[in-house]
């Protein structure tokens, strides 16, 4: 086991230098001066260009400059932005908390609903259950999220007026961020109508992220489903005259969802791509959204400490799946 | 499907092997109900895309200083010359959707195209070759592979500059990783068939083992992953358009349409829904086409 582990975290090593030269060279891409799109100066004496050049370290060896970033980073130093002169890691922190928040949120919501969506379109296979369930995902899976997110407005805060446009909480309520997520520090704060409003405004942007996740995930769990459902065992199970319920509940549900826990680990990097619809939809501040107004500031050490972040995160929750898929399976540990 | 196959027809055939092939994939596609639909639908818009010029009722740039947000004809103010409403600076909407089908299947071809034959080159020589050069692209792929998609294609945008060709660029290198996986998965499995070791020993190159041999017995599974290619790219140009960094207005791209709309959400429906509903049914039309392909593609999804 301990080697199974070794071995997946050292073939990480090389991805993740990979990884780090790519969000290194895409500041060194761009066309134009980097030090005038740093410094956000557009007149400048070729002493003062030279001065910045020297401060920036944009003098030295590329190699030199990479090293060095690398080094910076090893001491958790990822730079800091160009429009907020905050270190980079710092407002990551600040902003994280959101993501996360509204990506578990979404998460639980495709699995509560996912799981047991599939799992009754395999017992009841081709039945109208079946079929609705199925058409349902696909059009789930073929959703445009960020125009999904706009109908969701029109309908339940243009029309219906229940939940509110944008934001995490309504602005009447403040207190001190201390787990940054909006749903606890709202009960912890003990201010009534914080939590509810915190909530009603997690009900949209949930639904909306986790619409292609919910899809994916009843698909795989009806796919899996079927084909535990035509094994041996469950055969023998069902011939031993156990009741329906312990057979798919017990024997079957658990084999199946091998496959579906992969499926959910993968969901991770669907997650991040749509919080930036999502989170720029509903202006929701977290990552995705810091990310793309970054790019629109053209805040580009905030792009490049961010992709190295976010890409990390990834590939930890790919790590963490794997080692889990290795504990659950031995087989796929030699 | 080998050339051997098809070279030999027998006289007791009524159709040539081609032809019976052709018909079995039918047969297998057409019992998926959802793919012929998808597919009807499919073709209805490459027709009307290619006649949008014609079938237009407007220019889809000229705009109506006397008809701003006229909602469509069915609801109370609706003008019969503006079936589907115009947007706020009084542009028929039905004419920029038409156009708009034309910008998203371009988009879906030439990004699946860019991603799939570099794909495809990339993994057949990493499945054919192995060794040292197999690690160093596996692992390159293994680097792309580590952002999300979206993410990584906004931030190539962002380097290269906003516009439907650099999007159209960023998405299709942003793709082609999953067409390597599958090439070089699919020719590892088929190298050491007995077929190919016959070719070898019968005298043919590299070149020709690795494209002619081995690569068409490895479509199958490419072909299903272009169509989720095609149709995941124009969701994903839809996204950039969106937010402000694929096509740029007054191009009557969906996405772009669709952020160029959203400030009137709460007044006037049809500016958001439309656009939306031109993508949803599309990438939904290309989505059943390609289960129908899995299935009657993929032997081991074929029923006995």
């Amino acid at each position: 086991m301990l080697k199974f582990f070794l071995g997946r975290v050292l073939v990480l090593v090389p991805t993740f230098i990979g990884v780090s030269i790519i969000a290194f060279s895409f500041i060194r891409l761009l066309p134009g001066d980097p030090v005038m799109l740093m410094s956000g100066e557009r007149v400048m004496s070729p002493e003062r260009h030279a001065q910045i050049m020297h401060e920036l370290g944009m003098d030295r060896p590329m190699v030199m400059q990479y090293l060095s970033y690398i080094g910076g980073i090893l001491r958790g130093d990822f730079g800091t932005s160009v429009v907020t002169k905050q270190p980079i890691l710092h407002q990551f922190f600040t902003l994280f908390p959101a993501t996360l928040e509204l990506s578990l949120c979404a998460i639980i919501f495709a699995i509560v609903l996912g799981i047991p969506a599939g799992v009754f379109a395999a017992i009841k296979r081709g039945s109208f259950f079946d079929q609705s369930v199925m058409g349902a995902a696909l059009v789930g899976y073929s959703m445009p999220i960020f125009w999904w997110g706009l109908l969701l407005i029109i309908l339940f805060s243009g029309i219906l007026r229940w939940t509110p446009v944008s934001g995490r909480i309504d602005l009447l309520y403040f207190f001190p961020p201390v787990t940054g997520f909006m749903l606890i520090d709202s009960l912890l704060s003990g201010q009534k109508g914080a939590f509810a409003s915190a909530a009603s405004h997690l009900i949209l942007p949930t639904i909306v992220l986790g619409t292609i996740p919910l899809a994916v995930i009843a698909r795989q769990t009806r796919s899996a489903m079927l084909e535990v459902l035509s094994e041996d065992y469950v055969r023998t199970a069902r011939a031993k005259g156990l009741s329906p319920f312990r057979v798919v509940g017990i024997h079957a549900l658990r084999n199946a969802m091998i496959p579906v826990i992969t499926t959910i680990g993968l969901q991770v990097g669907v997650m991040l791509a749509g919080a930036i619809l999502t989170e720029s939809i509903f202006s929701w501040p977290g990552i995705g959204k810091w990310m793309v107004d970054s790019v629109f500031k053209r805040d580009y050490p905030v792009i490049q400490g961010g992709l190295l972040l976010i890409a990390g995160i990834i590939m930890l929750v790919n790590l963490l799946v794997d080692l889990a898929y290795g504990l659950v399976n031995p087989r796929i540990r030699h | 499907m080998t050339e051997a196959a098809t070279k030999t027809v027998s006289p007791l055939d009524e159709m040539s092997p081609r032809r019976r092939q052709l018909a079995e994939f039918w047969f297998y596609f057409s019992e998926n109900k959802g793919a012929v639909i998808g597919l009807w639908f499919f073709v209805i818009l490459v027709i009307l895309a290619l006649l949008a010029p014609l079938i237009a009722p407007h220019e889809p740039y000229l705009q109506y200083r006397d008809a701003v947000l006229v909602p469509p004809v069915w609801q109370e103010g609706g003008r019969w010359e503006y079936l589907l409403g115009t947007d706020a600076v009084g542009r028929d909407i039905l004419s920029r959707l038409l156009f708009g089908a034309r910008y998203s299947l371009f988009i879906g071809i030439v990004v699946t195209a860019i991603a799939m034959a570099a794909g495809v080159l990339v993994g057949v020589v990493a499945g054919y070759f192995r060794g040292w050069i197999d690690t160093v692209i596996m692992r390159l792929m293994d680097i792309i592979l580590a952002f999300p998609s979206l993410l990584l294609a906004l931030t190539l945008v962002a380097v290269l500059g906003p516009g439907l060709n650099n999007a159209m660029i960023a998405i299709a290198l942003v793709y082609q990783p999953h067409f390597v996986r599958l090439t070089r998965a699919a020719v590892m499995s088929e190298k050491t068939r007995d077929y190919v070791i016959a070719s070898r020993v019968a005298g043919a190159g590299p070149l020709r083992l690795m494209f002619r041999t081995i690569l068409p017995n490895c479509m199958a599974p490419l072909i299903v992953q272009g169509t989720l290619s095609f149709s995941n790219a124009i969701l994903d140009a839809a996204a950039l358009g969106f937010l402000g960094m694929g096509a740029q207005p007054p191009t009557p791209e969906w996405g772009t349409m669709l952020a160029e709309a959203r400030e009137f959400i709460l007044r006037a429906w049809w500016v958001v829904t439309l656009p939306g509903i031109a993508i949803l049914v599309t990438v939904l039309a290309i989505n059943l086409m390609g289960d129908g392909l899995r299935d009657a593609l993929d032997p081991k999804m074929k029923r006995s």
